[in-house]
């Protein structure tokens, strides 16, 4: 008992004092003055920015000539649209509500499903080969496994290019050239998958570990063999997971690629946008909306079973 | 023969191998000490080839290693065998490809890359796992080993390389005192019963007495000590070390450490 009461008091003399002392005003103000004085410099630089921000949309609304008036006054018929979407124009329910009557509303629904269908393919296509080429090129690219500079620019330059030409550019120079149907469409979107899928390949290559690509250097390994052992287990999960993504993208894509006939539910859908057949618009719409929510529902399931198997390794 | 004919490694301003010359005869267990820093890892990377010297030649039996490329390079590598401090193995692939990956350099290139070992090479492999008694994790990852199991399968690796040199850098660093006794054990077991000539990186003083038959001290790039280890005395010790010299040495009958040692709390 007499032993612990030394260290019971020192405890609770601590308790007391730990109330902290407040500093003499003298010393205080100084410190408060510089506190005050850093702080109105930030919020002046902040208030600056946003001027800054306000004047800048002002001058590209006024260069861009969005007129906020008739954006209001027109937006009646922007929702008018909407609203006729839904709405029977000829027939014996001519002006009632589409749901009374869907196989009226759905009466392509065999054509615009096989269309869906060819829509799906040349996207999971146009992934595939991308996807293909993308791995091929993206190990040259990376600044820590390609030693050439030279070969480096090549490969990151050619991948900005496709990168950067939207698809359905691509689309219309390969209908051109290949004539109408799904070939330019697949060739537009493995291009432009070649261009954007390649970049993240790439950037996921350059944060690997390097250390076992030095242990299969050390080895003898040569440059292919390293990158067969020691980098592609390292990132493979990661790839299948971009490509996934990818493909859920391209399915949206390869869906206006018809726009400018290069396969696929476009071409009806764009027939019936200009031709006014609104039930037709909006019946293919939600075709295609259905489709992208079910493939994106079906691919985020397995990439995040591959993050998982990630995690539990 | 192994000779270093003033070698140099420059990193901007700063010189981390300096004029080394050294000559290391087939069959030792060469240790190479020093504090950190000291360019005791650049050094061994340069034998390998794995970092260019600024300066100097490396020869092997009279025949010029840094003017090595290509194939002829890549076949250099595999001769002489590097084990790393963080065992530089592919953690996602199981033990046994890690060690055939040993067999890369003697492998076709359309072979590896549909992993076709051929049988003998997984013999191979296969029995020089299981002399570290690690056979039977063949076939697991590689990351879920321990330090010391994988570092046991980094030496497997090096060794169906069929090498006639083994460089360890650190080899032993991240690891336990049980685990650092396995891994030294194995280099001299190596280095004795297959006359593998042994270079070898080591910060402590006590495992390099007890295991080389030669130790060279670097400090701030230059070979200053190059002898037997009974030749090392305290003083080159301190030389080599300075106030790390406590640390290294860690049997208590050193004046040195003792010195360095806490004083005993007062009753």
């Amino acid at each position: 008992m007499t032993a612990r009461h030394p260290a019971g008091r020192q405890l609770f003399g601590y308790g007391m004092s730990s109330s902290l002392p407040t500093l003499p005003d003298a010393q205080l103000a100084p410190l408060l003055e510089a506190y005050k004085c850093a702080r109105a410099a930030k919020l002046r630089q902040t208030a600056l920015f946003f001027v800054a921000l306000t004047l800048a949309v002002i001058v590209s609304a006024k260069v861009a000539e969005i007129d906020l008036f008739k954006l209001g006054a027109n937006i009646g018929s922007f929702f008018n649209y909407f609203s006729r979407l839904f709405v029977f124009d000829s027939g014996d329910l001519q002006g009632r509500s589409v749901l009374l009557d869907i196989g009226e509303w759905y009466w392509g629904f065999r054509k615009w499903l096989r269309l869906l269908g060819d829509t799906l393919l040349i996207a999971y296509v146009g992934t595939f080969i991308g996807a293909l080429g993308a791995f091929l090129i993206c190990f040259s690219g990376a600044r820590n496994l390609s030693p050439n500079p030279w070969v480096r620019g090549v490969a990151k330059r050619a991948l900005e290019f496709f990168r950067t030409v939207p698809e359905i550019v691509f689309a219309l120079i390969f209908v051109i050239a290949f004539g109408l149907g799904p070939i330019p469409g697949v060739l537009a979107l493995s291009l432009h998958t070649f261009g954007a899928l390649g970049k993240q390949f790439l950037e996921v290559v350059e944060n690997i570990d390097m250390r076992p690509v030095e242990g299969a250097t050390a080895c003898g390994a040569s440059w292919v063999d390293s990158i067969r052992f020691a980098v592609v287990p390292q990132v493979l999960s990661n790839f299948v997971s971009y490509t996934l993504l990818r493909f859920e993208i391209n399915v949206r894509g390869a869906s206006v690629m018809g726009f400018v006939g290069a396969g696929g539910i476009g071409q009806d859908l764009i027939e019936a946008i200009r031709k006014f057949y609104y039930t037709d618009v909006s019946a293919i719409l939600l075709m295609i909306i259905a489709t992208v929510m079910i493939v994106d529902i079906a691919t985020a399931h397995v990439r995040h079973r591959l993050i998982g198997l990630e995690e539990a390794r | 023969m192994l000779v270093i004919e003033s070698l140099s490694r420059r990193f901007g301003e700063k010189k981390a191998v300096n004029d080394v010359s050294l000559s290391v005869a087939p069959g030792g267990f060469v240790g190479v000490i020093g504090r950190s820093g000291a360019g005791k890892s650049t050094l061994l990377r340069m034998i390998n080839r794995l970092q260019e010297p600024s300066g100097g030649r490396i020869l092997y039996e009279g025949r010029d290693i840094t003017a090595l490329r290509g194939q002829a390079l890549r076949d250099w590598r595999a001769d002489c065998a590097m084990i790393f401090q963080q065992f530089n193995l592919v953690g996602r692939l199981d033990v046994l490809t890690n060690v055939l990956m040993g067999r890369l350099n003697k492998t076709s290139a359309a072979q590896s890359l549909l992993r076709l070992w051929s049988p003998e090479d997984r013999a191979m492999a296969l029995s020089a796992l299981e002399q570290f008694d690690i056979g039977n994790l063949a076939a697991q990852r590689a990351e879920s080993l321990s330090g010391g199991q994988q570092q046991r399968v980094a030496i497997c690796r090096a060794l169906v390389q069929e090498p006639k040199l083994i460089l360890a850098d650190e080899p032993i660093a991240s690891l336990d005192p049980r685990n650092t006794k396995i891994v030294m054990d194995a280099l001299r077991r190596i280095n004795r019963h297959f006359g593998i000539t042994v270079l070898c990186n080591l910060h402590s003083l006590d495992l390099a007495r007890s295991y080389c038959d030669r130790l060279v001290g670097m400090a701030a790039g230059r070979v200053v000590f190059d002898d037997v280890p009974e030749k090392l005395t305290e003083h080159v010790a301190r030389e080599l070390y300075g106030l790390e010299a406590g640390e290294v040495m860690e049997s208590g009958d050193h004046a040195v450490s003792a010195g360095l040692k806490p004083a005993p709390v007062a009753a």
